[in-house]
């Protein structure tokens, strides 16, 4: 890929893992409170149901590991099953709708 | 080139990152069937409640700390003047994560 | 006196290792072992070195399974049970025994625009640069760089990428894209962004770990990241 693209997608890359950084960290908090005692769809849902500030927390996180997954494993493709050129990107654009998609799906499934 | 701390910490984050991306869909799927109905949800939370499953969701927490760390790791390389410290920060970056694989496992346990 | 058993690479890609012994000495170093094959055991024997001292770089050679300069290397440092294990570098094509072809890594240094270009003639006055100013500073860090390829050799995206510029040509992109005087920066930073450049760097830090001046062209690449990120966001990409 060009200079150009190349740049781009590590910005993306930087920018998005900066987001995930914050959302990983209230993610590991939340898991690591909310597991003691068990999970029950009750207890989660009680804690998101109708709550928009959840629903614009996990709605930024799903958007940032959208972005961040496919280009994370771009290089990995490229590197250790020597797959290049446009089909994998074709894949990974594919990929990021995918986990854009299910993510959102879930998301709102929790809040409402 | 490899066993020096650079590249274990490259290979765990790179390893984490595939793993965490193939776990992701299954995850989504999950919450998603909150859709159909807690029932439906509690349906899969029993399932979790195994414990092989249960250490399996430990593996997930903690290769997601991990792959935290790392990350940090290579913010902080890219974007802050260093010199000296790069290995106290892959050490740095082994500590957190095992400290989060701890604190998981023991709520786990409550 | 003790002896020193080595085993030398001999040929070129094909090849095998050849035993030798070397008496032991006081102070010996990596160099003196191969010098004294060469002029006591077997004068077929090729390998490069010129100033003995660290500076030009030439000597640079797999020690013990590790890129290192040999002539700054002492035999204590290295051998394990009075063993060594003397091959030609890693990532470049062999030539003859301890000698590997820098073509690659030199061509690369010119593929990452890593010669200097000013826009003053001798009737301009000098350029006044700051000693303690960020980019005078950020030049200083990599500018004792000696081009002996033991970074190249070290990096495993050069291993798995034959087209990466490696560690060595993008630090000196680095340093000359902090020389203020220079006025290609724009053309350099085209040159060596992208995935066979500065982004293809996984900040493994072979290059940092081996550097024999202790230079850390991660940082180098970190800033030329930096840097093209930059001058993306500003649309002079």
């Amino acid at each position: 890929m060009s200079a150009r693209g190349e740049t781009l997608l590590w910005l993306a890359q930087r920018a998005s893992a900066a987001v995930l950084a914050l959302c990983v960290t209230v993610h590991l908090a939340t898991m690591v409170y909310a597991i003691q005692g068990g999970l029950s769809a009750a207890e989660i849902l009680g804690r998101t149901r109708g709550h928009w500030g959840w629903l614009a927390f996990y709605a930024t996180f799903v958007a940032a590991v959208a972005v961040h997954a496919p280009i994370g494993l771009r290089p990995v493709l490229g590197e250790w099953l020597g797959w290049r050129g446009a089909s994998r990107d074709v894949v990974l654009a594919a990929l990021a709708l995918v986990l854009g998609g299910l993510g959102m799906r879930a998301v709102l499934g929790v809040f409402g | 080139m490899k066993g020096h701390p650079g590249y274990w910490a490259f290979l765990v984050h790179r390893v984490s990152g595939v793993l965490l991306t193939l776990f992701l869909p299954a995850h989504f799927i999950a919450l998603g069937s909150a859709l159909e109905g807690a029932a439906a949800l509690d349906g899969f939370l029993a399932w979790t409640a195994l414990p092989a499953v249960k250490f399996a969701e430990w593996g997930i927490v903690v290769l997601l700390a991990a792959h935290l760390a790392g990350g940090l790791r290579v913010l902080l390389l890219e974007f802050l003047p260093w010199r000296d410290w790069q290995k106290t920060l892959a050490a740095l970056a082994a500590a957190a994560s095992l400290g989060v694989g701890l604190a998981f496992a023991l709520a786990l346990a409550v | 006196m003790d002896a020193l058993r080595v085993r030398v690479w001999r040929g070129a890609a094909e090849g095998a290792f050849q035993a030798f012994e070397v008496p032991r000495q006081a102070s010996q170093t990596v160099l003196d072992v191969v010098t004294t094959i060469q002029r006591v055991l077997d004068p077929s024997l090729a390998y490069r070195f010129a100033c003995r001292v660290g500076m030009c770089g030439s000597c640079a050679m797999t020690v013990n399974g590790v890129a290192r300069w040999t002539c700054r290397t002492h035999v204590d440092q290295v051998a394990r049970d009075g063993q060594l294990e003397i091959a030609p570098l890693r990532n470049l094509p062999v030539i003859r025994d301890l000698v590997a072809d820098m073509s690659p890594f030199f061509d690369k240094w010119a593929r990452a625009e890593g010669r200097f270009r000013g826009a003053r003639t001798r009737h301009d006055d000098f350029e006044r640069i700051a000693p303690q100013s960020a980019p005078r500073r950020a030049v200083d860090a990599g500018i004792e760089c000696i081009g002996c390829a033991v970074c190249y050799a070290s990096c495993d995206v050069v291993a798995q990428n034959p087209e990466y510029l490696g560690p060595a040509a993008l630090n000196r992109a680095w340093t000359l894209h902090n020389d203020l005087r220079d006025v290609a920066r724009r053309e350099r930073l085209r040159a060596v962004a992208g995935d066979a450049g500065c982004h293809a760097c996984h900040t493994q830090m072979g290059c940092t770990e081996r550097c024999p001046k202790q230079l850390t062209p991660t940082a180098s690449i970190a800033g030329l990241k930096r840097a093209a990120a930059k001058a993306w966001l500003a649309g002079e990409l």
